[in-house]
């Protein structure tokens, strides 16, 4: 019985207790399962539980470890770092949700980055402990690592609006920036090839610190799903570096599902936005559109009150509520929780047609509908409503602009032209609730918005919904009151003019 | 050294595995989805944990101290917030 728990606890230095082994494998094993439930609301949150469960495995194993000499040091870390952890994820509002990502991508990043250099140092005084392999991975985790740490604090800075959300360019900055990181892959050739070069590796670390900034400084705002999904990905990758690294297959594993899963989403991000990866990267979106802005005429469009507006939703019988980052901006999210009650209590239909790159993050839109409880049957994918889109009375769009812009169909000078959007312009009456007339973040001008079928409803988006909601919430049961005459609208089967 | 092919496998496989396993992940959840991958790959704790507890040189420990310290508000924030999220999701015959 002993024999077992001697080697179930313990082992020689350099091996791994048959515990530890184990719990590493079924915490990868949980960590697969983790990311299958989640795949589906219903199962989702087992699969919380199960990486929990799966990291907590991997925690007490590595505590068993036999090169670990001191603990009191690990218990203060991990002390401090959930006295830092738990109040960031109960109190930070839902709103804030992707500048939490990008600041977590950051600190993944930091801690792999250091773990590589810690490790460089520690085995520089030991001969032989640097193979040129080893030496090479070494030098891609904190190439890996420190990037991301730097890439994801600009943009958590971007989000946070702390720096500009416009994208920053300059001349020559392409080539800058594949000079400096010519540079530093050749910084980390030369190390694998003379590991004692000592020189060279905080070279590598400062290279990778400057390349992750200069990599997101020309990205502009409505880029960041896609650049938060690729430094989702970089920070897997990193971790799985740091798996070569330190010879342990739980990390590989578990990087290399963080960084298929970043590298998906940004695929998904970039086909919603129909650009390429290295459009996204190298394309600074804001600089190609002002060229067509030029040709600017006054127009004239239709706008409507809260209450007009108010009015046509309660006697539509099938709405469509688009939402964008003008809603998460505004925090309107409730409000537009009390106009989706007020109107399906009345027999109206409301769905939520959601874009895939609506908002700053893959999923911005159903997160936060979901915190206002809003059923999350009721939110649509674009390819599941827009077919829906030519029977729908109504289509409200609540601070989204580019995702809505017919152009992106019919305009093929335009800079999204072959962008899938949301195909409001079909509805019957189309209500844009807006703050200006001011372009959209591509800053293109929306054809939509001067469509004889277009009601503009300028305001604020919780203000204006606000309104609405108090409005409709003043009314009698709509049965009994008389109903004013609509302002008309235009023919529902009418097909989008050309533009 | 040895460990490289065997390792290169683990890889090779666990990336096929990770894009059959997200690519049928539904759109509504692509948010807690990424940060429980986050929480997930905050796994580099382990790493963190051996390089502060082996204490071989007051720089590593600093360094490994960091990372650990790093990795925890991942790990904690990570799984919390994902569970905060996927709370708020609700289906309408349960809400009435």
């Amino acid at each position: 019985m002993s024999d077992l728990f001697e080697a179930l606890f313990h082992a020689a230095p350099g091996a791994q207790p048959l515990f530890t082994q184990v719990s590493y494998l079924v915490a990868a094993a949980l960590f697969i399962l983790a990311l299958k439930w989640l795949s589906a609301p219903g199962t989702a949150r087992r699969g919380v539980i199960a990486g929990e469960v799966g990291m907590g495995l991997a925690i007490v194993g590595t505590i068993l470890l036999p090169e670990i000499e001191v603990y009191h040091w690990i218990i203060v870390a991990i002390l401090v770092g959930t006295v830092i952890g738990v109040p960031i994820a109960l109190l930070m509002p839902m709103t804030a949700v992707p500048q939490r990502t990008a600041l977590s991508h950051s600190f993944g990043g930091l801690a792999v980055g250091l773990v590589g250099a810690a490790k460089y140092y520690l085995w520089l005084g030991e001969p032989g402990k640097l193979p040129p392999f080893i030496m090479a991975v070494i030098a891609l985790e904190v190439l890996l690592g420190f990037l991301t740490f730097t890439g994801s604090l600009m943009a958590f800075g971007k989000l946070q609006e702390i720096l500009p959300t416009r994208p920053m360019v300059y001349k020559g900055q392409n080539i800058i920036n594949f000079a400096l990181f010519a540079i530093a892959i050749v910084a980390g050739i030369w190390l694998t090839a003379n590991p004692r070069m000592s020189i060279l590796f905080p070279l590598l670390i400062a290279l990778a610190l400057t390349f992750g900034v200069l990599l997101i400084i020309p990205i502009g705002g409505a880029d960041m799903p896609t650049v938060i999904s690729l430094l989702n990905s970089y920070a897997g990758l990193s971790a799985c570096a740091m798996g070569f690294v330190l010879d342990n297959k739980l990390l590989i594993i578990a990087g290399a599902l963080d960084g298929s899963s970043g590298f998906i989403l940004s695929v998904i991000m970039c086909k919603a936005m129909n650009r390429s990866f290295t459009n996204v990267l190298f394309g600074a979106f804001g600089q190609v559109a002002e060229a067509v802005t030029g040709r600017k005429e006054e127009r004239t469009v239709r706008s409507a009150s809260p209450e007009e507006a108010a009015q046509i939703l309660e006697s539509a019988s099938s709405v469509v509520i688009v939402p964008g980052y003008g809603m998460a901006v505004a925090q309107a999210q409730h409000r537009v929780r009390e106009l989706y009650d007020l109107l399906t209590r009345r027999g109206v239909d409301v769905k939520f047609g959601i874009h895939p790159v609506a908002g700053r993050m893959p999923g911005h839109m159903n997160v936060l509908l979901a915190e206002a409880d809003i059923p999350y049957d009721r939110l649509y994918e674009m390819e599941d409503i827009n077919p829906e889109l030519p029977q729908t009375d109504v289509a409200l769009i609540i601070g989204a602009n580019d995702v809505t812009n017919p152009a992106a169909r019919s305009d093929q000078s335009s800079p999204i032209y072959g962008m899938p959007i949301i195909n409001v312009d079909k509805a019957r009456t189309v209500m844009v609730i807006k703050r200006s007339m001011s372009a959209g973040f591509a800053g293109i001008q929306n054809e939509l918005y001067y469509l004889d079928k277009t009601l503009m409803l300028f305001g604020d988006a919780k203000g204006f919904v606000g309104e609405m909601v108090k409005e409709l919430g003043h009314a009698a049961p709509a049965a009994l009151t008389p109903r004013p005459p609509l302002p008309k609208t235009g023919e529902g089967e009418k097909v989008l003019a050309k533009v | 050294m040895d460990s490289l092919m065997p390792s290169l496998y683990v890889f090779v496989l666990a990336t096929f595995l990770g894009f059959e396993v997200i690519r049928r992940v539904s759109p509504l959840l692509h948010t807690p989805l990424m940060s429980l991958t986050n929480a997930i790959s905050a796994i580099s704790l382990v790493g963190s944990m051996v390089i502060l507890g082996e204490q071989k040189s007051t720089l590593t420990a600093v360094l490994g101290g960091i990372a650990v310290v790093a990795s925890t508000i991942n790990v904690v924030s990570g799984f919390l917030i994902t569970d905060r999220m996927l709370r708020m999701f609700k289906k309408r015959e349960t809400k009435s």
